[in-house]
């Protein structure tokens, strides 16, 4: 909240310019960004990002909380992609605890993150619609988001704030029929990304509003360290599920969709090719998924099994250690990414060797993102804003954290 | 859960393409390495790191050209208590790096890499925000998640986890 009492940018003489403040309070900020605009007419001159109003320092309760009792928190940073936010979690402190996790854990972990991001695209897509003027759109995504949180809950119980995954594996089996209604969607929501395609795609006042707008080049978005779609939308070729692959990624194949363009419209196809590269990753996902357990074998890390509880003496007692003195993790520290549907999602978990992280950092996507937007905007109409607001796909959780 | 060893001598690791690139150019710039957990941890001098940065961006052996990350790590109450840490990631070689500059509580500044990498600009002052550490030639170093005027920093560890009553 740096800008309560903006540096004047007004210098004498130049009276042709007026500050135009935007939001917290807007509907198209997506949450609570505030934006300060110097206007020349309908020319932004100059724009300043103002954030920190949802920041609820999420990485000092961190280091007040045992390992596992992070997971949750790490729901609530990114609450469109609760899962990338539990995998890369686990992922970290996995890599510090050199956890070697079941291949049927992983493969379930890649099918759900895949849900997940179609489940983020889908907000993201009807969201950015809405703002520039297409109703419909958004009736559209959350039908069909409405499937994939049923899903969710069916797995984990919760609709947004999952908390499935848990450090050495996932938290329970599938229920029965978890397989049948995840394929079912699989199958008809490819005809349902031809539905909104249908309806922007090609129609053009979507194009008119799109093309050529919120221009971002690739230098430009490398240099201000944006990823993801964003940074893809710019013509740089780079998807760490492919590159740098996590949790098992090196067993799927998909294309990684790249546009050339830099604009508003090139990171709208982006995405919308994403949304069917995942629903490809979760046919592979279903074909291909592994027999065996869905934890790992360390009962020092994981919970053991309610069964073996109430008949061994040393799952009882494991359980009791874990519950009350959480687990030891070996002093290092490790910096693990994910691709998350907004880019590049890292944590850096410092160990001290004791049951509690000594620090939690988090890598925040849309906080590298949100940089690009006065690069975006400043020279261009005011009405344009909205749309480059839009098509950086910002969570301002995660932002402010 | 067999656990590997950390490599810290310097010699075993001059080969990797950032440490070597680092000591061709200044070997008092790298005062310590790491190679742990399949990660790579360089300790850059004080006042090498913009430098250094610059360095591991041009050169093509290693193209470091991405900055992924910048944070900070209190270790009080030892000294040097702060460790800057930085998240090098190059695109091309598809590989990671990570710089630290270590600070004494006396001179808690450090040079800004706003000049190598402009994205570095958001990181720098939630690092100033909440750790309370200076970069020098920083264009805007204000205040940017807590309120403009939040006394203290806090995610200093002597920072209470509930706040000041």
């Amino acid at each position: 909240m740096a800008h309560l009492a903006p540096t004047p940018v007004l210098e004498p003489g130049q009276d042709r310019t007026m500050i135009l403040n935007m939001g917290p309070q807007h509907p198209s900020t997506h949450g609570v960004l505030r934006v300060l605009l110097e206007i020349d007419g309908e020319t932004v001159v100059r724009m300043m990002p103002d954030i920190g109003f949802l920041h609820t320092g999420i990485e000092k309760t961190c280091e007040a909380k045992f390992y596992q009792q992070v997971v949750p928190l790490t729901d609530r940073i990114d609450y469109l992609c609760p899962m990338t936010n539990n995998l890369c979690y686990v992922l970290a402190v996995e890599k510090l605890l050199q956890l070697e996790i079941p291949p049927k854990a992983q493969w379930l972990r890649v099918l759900l993150n895949e849900l997940t991001r179609i489940n983020s695209h889908l907000v993201w897509l009807g969201t950015h619609a809405l703002d520039i003027g297409a109703m419909t759109v958004f009736l559209y995504c959350f039908r069909e988001r409405e499937e994939i949180l049923k899903i969710f809950e069916m797995v984990s119980g919760q609709r947004m704030m999952t908390s499935y995954f848990r450090v050495g594996g996932i938290a329970l089996e599938p229920p029965l029929g978890f397989f049948d209604r995840v394929r079912d969607f699989a199958g008809y929501f490819p005809s349902k990304v031809d539905e909104y395609e249908n309806l922007l795609t090609g129609n053009p006042i979507w194009m008119m509003r799109t093309k050529g707008v919120a221009l971002l080049t690739a230098e430009d978005a490398l240099a201000l360290g944006a990823s993801g779609p964003t940074l893809r939308g710019s013509g740089v070729d780079i998807d760490l599920r492919r590159d740098m692959p996590y949790s098992g990624y090196e067993n799927f194949k998909f294309k990684v969709p790249i546009s050339q363009e830099g604009d508003v419209f090139a990171r709208y196809m982006c995405r919308v090719q994403e949304l069917r590269e995942s629903t490809e990753i979760v046919n592979q996902a279903l074909a291909g998924m592994p027999e065996g357990p869905i934890k790992a074998d360390a009962p020092k890390v994981v919970l053991p099994d309610r069964e073996k509880m109430k008949t061994q003496m040393e799952a009882l007692i494991y359980h009791f250690k874990i519950i009350t003195e959480g687990f030891a993790v070996p002093a290092g520290e490790v910096y693990q990414a994910v691709e998350s549907p907004r880019g590049e999602m890292g944590y850096y978990i410092v160990s001290d060797g004791t049951a509690k992280p000594y620090r939690v950092h988090m890598r925040s996507a849309c906080l590298a993102n949100l940089q690009t937007l006065p690069k975006m905007c400043e020279g261009r109409l005011l009405a344009d804003v909205v749309a480059a607001i839009g098509s950086i796909d910002i969570v301002l959780g995660e932002i402010d954290r | 859960m067999p656990q590997e060893s950390a490599i810290t001598d310097l010699e075993q690791l001059k080969n990797h393409p950032a440490v070597a690139r680092l000591l061709a150019w200044n070997s008092s710039a790298v005062q310590s390495v790491k190679f742990d957990r399949e990660e790579m941890t360089i300790g850059v001098a004080r006042e090498n790191i913009r430098e250094a940065c610059a360095l591991l961006r041009d050169d093509p052996q290693c193209a470091f050209n991405f900055l992924s990350d910048i944070t900070c790590v209190d270790w009080y109450p030892s000294e040097p208590r702060f460790e800057v840490v930085y998240h090098l990631l190059s695109i091309p070689k598809k590989e990671r790096v990570r710089l630290k500059v270590r600070l004494h509580s006396g001179s808690l500044a450090v040079e800004s890499l706003t000049s190598v990498w402009p994205g570095a600009n958001y990181f720098e002052r939630e690092v100033f925000d909440l750790f309370g550490i200076r970069f020098t030639g920083h264009p805007y170093l204000r205040r940017i998640l807590m309120p403009e005027d939040w006394e203290g920093y806090p995610l200093r560890k002597d920072y209470p986890v509930e706040g000041y009553r």
